[in-house]
């Protein structure tokens, strides 16, 4: 990953330095073992600070709304599962292809450190990865996990290493996470479910929610210029609950905005700071369009519409959904 | 100071619950944060930083504040009546209880807040000294001692004792009511006490942020620090969600809105405001902070600057590190006031 920084470094540099972008959009290192955080560099000096490693989860793609907004031409460094998102926001013409320069960025899964916490790990100084071990050291000693059991939820779901989008490419491609089983296992097991016990499951899930927003703010779906949630003169205004109703039907309206696009990213159930299963509601709405319309993969490309964009004679009836969604 | 083993702890807990609703660190789904206590709590003593502050205890995310009944032209008021259950909360870290001494200048101050001074007076706050700290713990940089937490009782666990000392009248009027549970601890007792202080405060100094300090410079140039370019920079990854604000034990902003209800019934009611929330301060006259970086340096400018500035070099952080944990693009605190301390050259 050593090497794979010193790339992106060195390509970062090079196109400030010509003048092909104006700004670049990458991860700082922070001061702890694991928190780089989402920068963006506009000098080629203010790169040294740039880095990549296994703790680089953050889908860039939402800041090249900014970009577009501000007409300056931006290198974002794109994971390949990051590469959906770009794709979604240009198809929804919420990003202009002018002011993009993708780079594809070679991963190996991204690590969860709630999950390394949950080894009863704190007090972390240092985190290193090699052949599939990560060595966690800790003012109260040192313990080797393997690289499988923390990779974020996200990365269990890979989509492999291709770039949907790549003006150029990092290094080689690395092999990527092996997904685990099918994707729609989960949500099987919830349609499965008799009604009264699926109505108490999301109930339970969705009144931890407490409105701070992340899932939409991190969401390249979620790229609306004033959110219904933002308005204050609106009954459903986010800034508390006022009813715990209020938290389900901001769960399920963004999740019906987003159905078709959402590129099944997995950050808004990593950016999640109370665990809520977000992740579920958005994989229940692609099996259904799956099932409804055919495989169809949201931020696969930039041009083709989205199955509940276009009609034709052969669409499913509407009231489908309620007699095969359990399927 | 007294003590009690580990096999009386589910008795104490009762005990506790029987003078007021009792709260405590609970895992819940795999995560620790403050819960009201049943017999089927799983009480976890052992994680230094709960999810969430114990703000709500005092400051509520939601508190109604009256009710209106409309008929016509007719309103009908009637006032929310102020919280009188008395509640307890046990296990509350440094960091917290000096988390409660910050919002106490902003609520206890003239006008009082009616409604965090009756739930704060209700209560009786245990602490804990923390064990085993964790990498995003910096309370020593606000001098704040994770191994003497302030409260009205403080309390240590050391292997399968907890060791019991009042500190406050109130503190002794409750322990006073479980003499029954509690033992004498010996000189013993005390030294292991000691030796367990000694090694929280080396535990601190040797972790990343051990020597974090925060200048009280900053406060002295408000100017220079508001026109800062560091703000660009910073802000400009910050995706704008609430969970740094709300999770915070020391952000206080709120806003009082009217929830309408069925047949005429409306309730007005105060939640937390986040500085991050597009309509922060919104007037009729439209938003004098505009964009997200301007709401970005609100919130810093507010524990860094305003909070020291009028509460004698008070800064409104008390190194929880919650901020540091809960943040999606681990942005936070530490990073601002130190980028910030490099712009200034303080």
């Amino acid at each position: 990953m050593q090497k794979i920084a010193a790339l992106m470094r060195q390509k970062a540099q090079e196109l400030l330095s010509s003048g092909q972008v104006q700004q670049v959009a990458a991860w700082r290192k922070g001061q702890l073992a694991y928190d780089n955080a989402p920068a963006v560099f506009t000098s080629p000096e203010a790169c040294a600070d740039l880095v990549y490693d296994e703790f680089c989860p953050a889908n860039l793609s939402k800041y090249l709304l900014a970009a577009t907004k501000k007409k300056l031409k931006t290198a974002v460094f794109l994971k390949p599962c990051d590469t959906y998102g770009v794709n979604q926001l240009l198809k929804d013409n919420r990003v202009q292809r002018e002011y993009v320069y993708a780079i594809g960025t070679p991963c190996q899964g991204m690590l969860d450190i709630k999950k390394i916490r949950a080894h009863g790990l704190k007090g972390i100084t240092r985190i290193t990865v090699s052949e599939g071990v990560v060595q966690v050291e800790t003012v109260y000693g040192t313990q080797n996990l393997p690289q499988r059991d923390v990779l974020l939820d996200k990365c269990l779901q890979c989509k492999g290493n291709a770039y949907m989008i790549a003006d150029t490419e990092i290094g080689e491609k690395l092999a990527t996470p092996e997904p685990r089983g099918d994707a729609f296992a989960a949500v099987k097991r919830i349609e499965a479910l008799p009604p009264e016990e699926r109505f108490k499951f999301w109930q339970q899930e969705l009144s931890k929610c407490i409105r701070c927003n992340a899932c939409r703010d991190i969401c390249p779906a979620c790229s609306c210029e004033q959110c219904i949630f933002d308005n204050p003169a609106a009954p459903v205004a986010g800034k508390a609950f006022a009813d715990p109703v209020e938290e389900n039907m901001f769960h399920l309206i963004r999740a019906y905005h987003v159905a078709g696009r959402c590129v099944g990213c997995g950050e808004c159930a990593r950016v999640c700071p109370q665990g809520v299963k977000l992740g579920l509601l958005n994989l229940k709405f692609m099996k259904d369009i799956n099932t409804f319309y055919g495989p169809y993969q949201a931020g696969s490309d930039a041009t083709t519409p989205a199955p509940q964009v276009t009609f034709t004679q052969g669409d499913v009836e509407p009231s489908a959904a309620g007699q095969k969604g359990r399927s | 100071m007294f003590k009690i083993a580990k096999a009386k702890w589910p008795e104490l807990w009762q005990a506790l619950a029987r003078e007021g609703q009792l709260y405590l660190p609970a895992l819940v789904d795999g995560k620790t944060d403050f819960a009201p206590w049943q017999k089927d709590t799983k009480v976890d003593l052992l994680t230094a930083v709960t999810a969430k502050s114990l703000k709500q205890l005092f400051f509520a995310q939601v508190e109604p504040l009256m009710h209106f009944q409309t008929s016509g032209k007719k309103v009908a008021v009637t006032p929310q009546e102020l919280p009188a259950q008395p509640t307890i909360a046990f296990g509350v870290r440094a960091c917290d209880l000096a988390g409660f001494t910050i919002l106490d200048k902003v609520f206890l101050k003239e006008p009082v807040d009616t409604f965090y001074r009756a739930r704060r007076e209700n209560c009786t706050l245990i602490g804990l000294a923390c064990g085993f700290p964790e990498e995003t713990c910096f309370c020593q940089t606000f001098n704040i001692d994770a191994a003497s937490p302030a409260g009205d009782i403080q309390t240590w666990l050391v292997w399968d004792n907890l060791y019991w000392e009042s500190r406050t009248g109130k503190g002794q009027q409750l322990t006073a009511k479980l003499a029954a549970l509690l033992t004498e601890a010996t000189a013993e007792d005390a030294k292991l006490v000691q030796a367990q202080q000694t090694k929280i405060r080396e535990t601190l100094s040797k972790l990343p942020l051990g020597r974090l300090r925060f200048s009280p410079e900053l406060a002295k140039h408000e100017q220079e620090v508001f026109n800062s370019k560091v703000w660009e920079k910073l802000s400009a990854t910050c995706l704008s969600c609430c969970g740094c604000t709300y999770v915070c034990p020391t952000c206080h902003c709120y806003d009082v809105r009217d929830y309408a209800g069925k047949d005429g019934a409306v309730e007005r009611f105060r939640c937390w405001d986040s500085c991050m929330n597009g309509d922060f301060t919104k007037m009729a006259h439209g938003n004098p902070r505009k964009g997200q970086l301007e709401r970005f340096r609100q919130r810093y400018m507010h524990k860094l600057v305003y909070f020291p500035e009028d509460y004698e070099g008070t800064f409104a952080c008390v190194g929880c590190g919650r901020c540091l944990r809960i943040c999606p693009v681990n942005l936070n605190i530490v990073k601002v006031a130190k980028e910030l301390e490099v712009d200034l050259h303080v």
